[in-house]
């Protein structure tokens, strides 16, 4: 019991970070059709903004860990956002009324450029950083197994859900959501209608590199350690949730998210460590096959 | 007054060059400042930085300058400077400031050489070589069109190609034994296997993606499949190439069904990602399974073909194919020999698909792409014509997989990462979907590109000896894959050629063929 | 009724279709409709928007599978079909029930002549030992190829295509392709042709043009006609027989004459007064 409870705050945990970059990907599936390949490694290159910027306030003398952290947050959100941006505009936005196997290629040439750039610019060696949140609660204790909940973990999880409330407001209660939403019904018709899709777009691709930015600040501070490639297979990982819970939703990421989050570290816990990606993408498979469109997608008519 | 008026909208072309070129610069500045700007070290006490200011600067610099030289020259001009290069590829005939511009180019290109001979500046030379290449090429291009204007170019260059992969090895092998030229045959041999390899997997690919629409996106795995089963069986059952080659295929073939059958009434994305899926779940088992696979250490020495069971050995056990034709032995010989085995394998793959595409289910593959909902009401069993597809690509690159394996003599699972199905996805889509042709050249282009920059010596001539092309190489890839796919959406060769006609059909425009949704 | 007042669909009827319902959540669409189609009939049927005509005619072609009822085609060349038990493409392939589309759904980048190829897949597929036993030369694709051939030059001829078979099917016109769709699916050589709105969007001289084909089609060949149609005139003139849906029920069945009188119809089409509809629930 204690231990199912310390692997489902782990699971959590993870989930939380699946989840803010599944949100990336479910929100452009959404607006434009296409999957983008290169969210993974924009979540990759946040993390390394996030490292980068970290140890300069450190050199700079801000050593105030919240203060830094909160500093840190911001700059790798913007910073991101301007990579996440650049992407669109360099390789996908000239193929927007195009085919629709285009973009996917770019998206993964853009994959492909953001991992060796970042390998080019900063090695490929694995980048550690001491562990900057310590500490953490006992809940309590059953026999020697004492059940922890880090303040890393509580981090994560608070942040996630501040984000995640921030996040959910813009979405529904600005103009920006609402042009968001129209876009995603009708192009044509929202452009039509005056919304500029062109700005609506970008600024979609912008929001969903300021959530990788959090993701990555986050599993930066977990992990205490990044390289270049972790944005494929926690890429693959979230647009999984992604799909999980339906593409196209944002709750949807956020449970597809948890869900994964939780297979993987259960699995991981209670069978065979090597194989837990086995067991995550099994388990899309199998929840694809009895809902093709996910767990809360809309589901695709057949217009006959 | 009009000269005040010319003066002011070069003014205000000017002042809008400067401020877009600015602004390009200052996201460049953002993009740029942390992750180029300071670098992550080593240190004792843990990571240090190193700050870049000037190569920061220099970076900031090139994208403002390089922004500047295309909003005056080429993007806010009536006139834009590539217009004469673009011309070169066409039969426009050229005005007077083209052919000024053209000789600029030349003799820019002609100092470039001239420098590069004379004063040993390799970067220059290098610019110089290809900016004559290019105007060369080009006015090459436009003579012979103009002169021959009703060849049938594509034919003439499809039997040139074809002659040149049947000859090709031979004919160098045989003047390098003549007249000891110290061709760099092995590399050549090497890489043209490796580009046969790709334009085979290519075209497997090419009837799941490019005529039956479906995205595969874990194709790789199939090509494990083959290259593993002949692996094992050739280690635990002393099976040879030729035996193990068939299984290999059929064994690829029963796992593209296998998995087909679940997976194949998702559509468009959702089977991308199951497919993808699919790729990483066998890799992560061939890591893991070490019992039989041998996890990371993968499985060695796999047995080379043998030709008619004659093996290319330089030891007289028994008769060998340098003792068997009474001549010395020499290494490039199985070389040769693999080089003709991935050629064969590669044409069958072609003949087959062109021929399946002119029979029912070729055409069924087609109309599926083109409307599945149609296909349907029209009585075809899709289920049945997509497993179809998806175990013929497996077949071919099972295939592909066995040969791939007794080339390398070993296989491990990091030559089947989720790049490689994204590679050959590539040349798929870059070639254009669907045409035989197209793949081919993108295979050409891309592999063979990629490949070169591995091996040229020139690049560190010019960088210095610290530059690692290898490492900057997966960079121009990618760039690469966006590039062309932005210039060419529907790939270099996009038309489709119908498979039946009652008069003489002409080629179908891209624009109405569809991409599948599947 | 019986003997030689019965109505030629009831005396001898193709399809049979009894107590049809079809329910989407909470609405039901279609409402306990009955009707015969005969075999020798242009059928029409007809009614307002939202009257659920497409729903039954995605019931018949195996687009939705039906909440209750039964649809019954008659087994000429074999036991008698039940449509709601078969599964999307055997509704073609076996009960040789064929389609055509309101948006139409050609191949748009395949010749005009591949399109009708594809129509015969079935056929060909087993002459040519399922395509793959052809690649060793095994079936006689050769011949079915050819016969293959001539039937799709003969419904080109009959839709007035023969000049345009080697073109892209995307690039014909509207009304060409609204043909092109028919002769597809006649080259899949059905007992019945379902056709949905197949005169929207033609000008008058394609109408004519559609009509007199339909007519052919019924006296010459061995297929039933089966249509949804807006187009008043197009139904009043060639059809033999009308039934019109409202609100998911059948409210007239017979020829266009009666059909056309019917109280319960004119009230459907052109809205009643309340005293009016009270009237006419209160008869018979």
């Amino acid at each position: 019991m204690a231990y199912f409870l310390q692997q489902l705050i782990n699971g959590v945990t993870l989930g939380s970070i699946y989840g803010l970059i599944a949100i990336g990907y479910t929100m452009v599936y959404g607006i434009v059709g296409m999957i983008n390949f290169a969210h993974g490694d924009v979540f990759m290159v946040g993390a390394f903004i996030a490292l980068i910027a970290f140890l300069a306030l450190t050199a700079i003398g801000i050593t105030a860990v919240p203060l830094a952290l909160l500093l840190v947050l911001i700059i790798a959100m913007i910073l991101t956002a301007v990579w996440g941006w650049t992407v669109e505009r360099v390789a996908y936005r000239p193929l927007r009324e195009s085919f629709r196997l285009a973009p996917l290629i770019t998206a993964i040439g853009m994959s492909i450029v953001l991992q060796n750039f970042i390998q080019i610019a900063q090695g490929a060696r694995v980048k550690p950083l001491q562990p900057v949140v310590t500490g953490g609660y006992e809940l309590f204790q059953q026999g020697s197994f004492s059940v922890i909940v880090s303040n890393i973990q509580i981090l994560i999880v608070t942040t996630t859900v501040l984000v995640m409330g921030g996040f959910w407001l813009l979405i529904n209660r600005t103009a920006l959501g609402r042009s968001q939403r129209a876009c995603e019904q009708d192009r044509l018709m929202a452009a039509l209608s005056g919304v500029d899709v062109d700005r609506t777009i970008s600024l979609t691709f912008v929001l969903g590199a300021g959530l990788a930015a959090v993701a990555g600040l986050l599993y930066l501070l977990y992990y205490g350690v990044i390289d270049f490639f972790i944005g494929f297979v926690v890429g693959i990982k979230a647009f999984t949730a992604a799909v999980f819970g339906g593409i196209g939703s944002i709750p949807g990421a956020m449970l597809g998210g948890l869900i994964i989050g939780l297979i993987e570290t259960f699995w991981s816990a209670y069978f065979t460590i090597e194989y837990k990606d086995v067991a995550a993408f099994s388990m899309l498979a199998i929840v694809l096959i009895f809902f093709p469109t996910g767990l809360l997608g809309r589901p695709e008519v057949e217009k006959v | 007054m009009r000269l005040a008026d010319s003066g002011k909208t070069l003014g205000r072309k000017l002042s809008s060059a400067l401020g877009d070129s600015l602004l390009a610069a200052t996201i460049a500045f953002a993009l740029f400042s942390l992750v180029l700007g300071l670098r992550t070290v080593d240190s004792a006490t843990g990571l240090a930085l190193e700050p870049r200011p000037a190569l920061l600067a220099t970076v900031v610099a090139i994208v403002f300058f390089g922004r500047l030289a295309l909003n005056l020259f080429v993007w806010q001009t009536d006139y834009p400077l590539t217009r004469p290069f673009a011309k070169l590829f066409t039969l426009e005939p050229f005005e007077t400031r083209d052919e000024v511009t053209l000789a600029l180019a030349f003799a820019l290109g002609v100092l470039g050489v001239a420098a590069g001979v004379l004063f040993q500046e390799t970067l220059y030379g290098l610019l110089g070589t290809l900016m004559l290449a290019f105007i060369g090429i080009g006015l090459l291009r436009r003579a012979i069109v103009r002169t021959f204007p009703n060849l049938p170019y594509t034919q003439v260059f499809v039997a040139g190609g074809i002659l040149f992969a049947l000859f090709f090895p031979i004919v160098s092998y045989a003047l390098e034994s003549a007249f000891n030229l110290g061709l760099p045959l092995r590399y050549w041999f090497d890489l043209s296997i490796l580009i046969l390899t790709y334009v085979m997997l290519g075209w497997g690919l090419n009837i799941v993606v490019g005529l039956a629409g479906l995205l595969d996106l874990g194709y790789v795995a199939f090509y494990a499949v083959g290259a593993y089963t002949f692996a094992l069986l050739a280690t635990h059952f002393g099976l040879g190439f030729w035996i193990g080659l068939p299984i290999a295929g059929a064994a690829a073939a029963l796992w593209g069904i296998i998995l087909g059958f679940p997976v194949l009434r998702l559509r468009g994305d959702y089977l991308a990602i199951v497919t993808l899926a699919f790729g990483e779940i066998v890799r992560i088992i061939l890591l893991n399974w070490t019992e039989v696979t041998g996890g990371p250490n993968g499985i060695a020495g796999i047995p080379k073909p043998t030709f008619f069971g004659l093996p290319f050995s330089p030891f007289a056990e028994g008769t060998t194919f340098s003792g068997f034709f009474g001549i010395h032995y020499d290494g490039l010989h199985a070389l040769i020999f693999l080089y003709y085995v991935i050629l064969v394998l590669a044409l069958v793959t072609n003949l087959v698909t062109l021929r399946l595409r002119r029979l029912p289910v070729g055409r069924a593959w087609e109309a599926m792409r083109e409307d599945e909902i149609a296909c349907r009401s029209l009585g075809i069993n899709t289920t049945l014509t997509k497993l179809s597809a998806f175990a013929t690509g497996a077949m071919f690159g099972g295939l592909a997989g066995c040969f791939f394996a007794t080339r390398q003599g070993f296989v491990s699972p990091e030559s089947f990462t989720f790049i490689e199905s994204a590679i050959i996805l590539a040349i798929v889509v870059l070639g254009g979907m669907g045409s035989q042709l197209g793949v081919a050249i993108a295979a050409i282009v891309m592999v063979g590109g990629f490949e070169a920059l591995r091996h040229t010596a020139g690049l560190q001539a010019i960088f210095g000896q610290e530059f690692d092309p290898a490492l900057y190489r997966m960079l121009l890839f990618g760039l690469a894959m966006v590039a062309i796919m932005i210039w060419r959406p529907r790939g270099l060769v996009s038309s489709r050629a119908p498979t039946i006609s009652l008069g003489d059909a002409s080629a179908i425009s891209g624009d109405l063929v569809r991409q599948g949704r599947g | 009724m019986s003997g030689a007042d019965a109505k030629s669909w009831d005396r001898d009827p193709i399809l049979t279709v009894e107590h049809l319902s079809m329910h989407f959540g909470g609405i039901t669409a279609v409402d306990d409709v009955s009707f015969a189609v005969g075999c020798k009939d242009i059928t029409a049927l007809i009614g307002p928007n939202g009257a659920g005509k497409t729903t039954v005619f995605n019931c018949i072609t195996g687009f939705y599978k039906p909440t209750e009822g039964m649809l019954t085609l008659d087994g000429k060349d074999g036991p008698p079909r039940f449509l709601e038990r078969l599964t999307d493409y055997e509704i073609n392939a076996d009960a040789r029930v064929a389609r055509t589309f309101q948006n139409i759904r050609l191949f748009p980048g395949m010749t005009v002549l591949e399109n009708l190829m594809v129509a015969q897949h079935n056929g060909l597929s087993r002459a040519s030992g399922f395509s793959f036993g052809a690649i060793f030369g095994l079936g006689r694709f050769g011949i079915a190829e050819k016969e293959a051939i001539d039937l799709a030059r003969y419904w080109l001829g009959q839709v007035g295509l023969l000049p345009r078979a080697d073109e892209a099917a995307g690039s014909l016109a509207y009304g060409d392709q609204r043909r092109l769709e028919i002769a597809r699916a006649m080259c899949t050589r059905p007992r019945l042709l379902c056709l949905d709105e197949p005169a929207a969007g033609l000008n008058a001289k394609e109408s004519d043009a559609l009509n007199t084909l339909l007519q052919a089609i019924r006296d010459k060949e061995d297929t039933a006609v089966f249509l949804i149609e807006h187009d008043m005139s197009v139904v009043m003139r060639i059809s033999d027989h009308v039934i019109v849906l409202d609100y998911g029920k059948k409210i007239a069945d017979g020829t266009p004459g009666e059909v056309r009188n019917d109280p319960h119809v004119i009230a459907a089409y052109l809205g009643v007064s309340d005293e009016d509809a009270a009237a006419l629930e209160a008869r018979p």
